[in-house]
C-alpha cells in the first residue's frame, strides 16, 4: 500500500501510466457526449411547460455536477499535498483549478441562457446562482494565487488552504434550493428516491453526466501532465522525451 | 423518435432556437478548448526544450573545436 502510494507520488511514473489511459478516456468521452447531445437535442421529448429550452439541462446539470465535484477533487489534492508533501498532489490541485473554473462558467452561462425564456431574466441574485458565482471566484482566486508566489512550496500551501476553506461553500450550493426561497428549481436528481423526471428525459441526462465525468478525468490528466512536464523539465527523462528517444 | 417535424423545426426549437443552440455551441466550444489547450502547451514545451538542448550541444561542440 505505502509502496503504491510512494509510486503514485512519482511524476514520471504517473506520466507514463496516464498516457496509456488517455486514448480510451478520449474515445469514451467523445462517444458519450456525442450520443448525449444528439439524444438530448433531437430525441428526448420536449418539456410540457418549458418547451425546447429545457434541452439546455443536458449541458447545465452535468457541468454543474462536475464544477462542484471538481472543487472537492482540488481541495482533496491540496490537502494531500500539504499533509504528505506530495508534489504530484500539488500538480493535480493546480491542474484542477482552470478546469473547475471553466465548468462553473459553463454552468452559469447555460443557466443564464436558460433563465431568459423560462424566468424572463438572464440573471437574478438568488441563493443558488450567487453561491455558484462565489464558486467561480474561488476557482479564479486559486488560479491567481498559484501564480503569485515565487516559490512552489509557499504557493502550494496558500492554494491548499484557500481551497480547503472554500469547501464550506459547496454544501451551501447543494442546499441553497432547499434553505432559501429561490427561483431555481429543486434538484432534479437526488441520491435518495427516484429522479423527478420522465425516464425518456432522464436517460440522455445520465449519458451526458457519464460523458462529463470522462471529460473531467481526461482534461484533469492532460493538465496534470502539462504541469509535470513544466516542473520536471530539467530532469533526464523529460529531456529524453523532448529529444524523442 | 425524432421529436421535430422537419429540419427547420429542429433548428427553430419552437422559438427557443437561439437559446438552445447558443448554450450548446458556447459550452462545447469551451470544452474543446479545455481539451486542446494542454495538448498544444505540451507540444510547445517539448519543442522549446528540444531547441534548447540542441543549442547547448552545439555550443559544447564549438567550444571543443576552439580548444583544439
Amino acid at each position: 500500500m505505502w509502496q503504491w502510494f510512494h509510486k503514485l507520488g512519482s511524476p514520471r511514473w504517473f506520466y507514463q501510466i496516464s498516457g496509456k489511459f488517455l486514448p480510451w478516456l478520449a474515445v469514451a468521452c467523445v462517444v458519450l457526449i456525442a450520443t448525449g447531445v444528439v439524444w438530448g437535442l433531437a430525441f428526448a421529448p420536449q418539456d410540457a411547460r418549458q418547451g425546447n429550452s429545457f434541452r439546455i439541462i443536458y449541458i447545465h446539470v452535468p457541468a454543474s455536477f462536475l464544477a462542484l465535484a471538481g472543487y472537492y477533487v482540488m481541495a482533496a489534492a491540496g490537502a494531500v499535498g500539504m499533509i504528505w508533501k506530495m508534489k504530484l498532489a500539488d500538480m493535480v490541485m493546480v491542474a484542477a483549478a482552470p478546469l473547475g473554473a471553466a465548468l462553473t462558467f459553463i454552468a452559469l452561462f447555460t443557466g443564464a441562457v436558460w433563465g431568459k425564456p423560462t424566468w424572463g431574466t438572464y440573471w437574478i441574485w438568488d441563493a443558488r446562482i450567487t453561491s455558484m458565482l462565489v464558486l467561480l471566484f474561488l476557482y479564479i482566486g486559486i488560479i491567481a494565487l498559484s501564480r503569485s508566489f515565487s516559490t512552489r512550496e509557499t504557493s502550494a500551501r496558500a492554494c491548499a488552504i484557500l481551497a480547503l476553506v472554500g469547501t464550506v461553500n459547496i454544501p451551501i450550493i447543494y442546499k441553497s434550493v432547499d434553505w432559501w426561497y429561490t427561483l431555481h428549481q429543486p434538484a432534479t436528481i437526488k441520491l435518495s428516491g427516484a429522479p423527478s423526471m420522465h425516464p425518456d428525459m432522464f436517460k440522455p441526462l445520465l449519458v451526458m453526466i457519464l460523458g462529463f465525468y470522462c471529460f473531467y478525468a481526461l482534461v484533469l490528466l492532460l493538465n496534470t501532465r502539462t504541469e509535470i512536464l513544466l516542473r520536471e523539465r530539467r530532469t533526464t527523462w523529460v529531456k529524453e522525451l523532448a529529444e524523442g528517444k | 423518435m425524432f421529436q421535430f417535424e422537419n429540419f427547420d423545426a429542429f433548428i427553430a426549437m419552437g422559438g427557443h432556437g437561439p437559446y438552445v443552440w447558443g448554450a450548446y455551441g458556447i459550452s462545447l466550444a469551451v470544452m474543446a478548448w479545455l481539451a486542446l489547450a494542454p495538448l498544444r502547451r505540451q507540444r510547445a514545451l517539448l519543442v522549446d526544450l528540444r531547441t534548447q538542448l540542441l543549442r547547448t550541444q552545439q555550443q559544447a561542440q564549438r567550444r571543443r573545436g576552439e580548444s583544439q
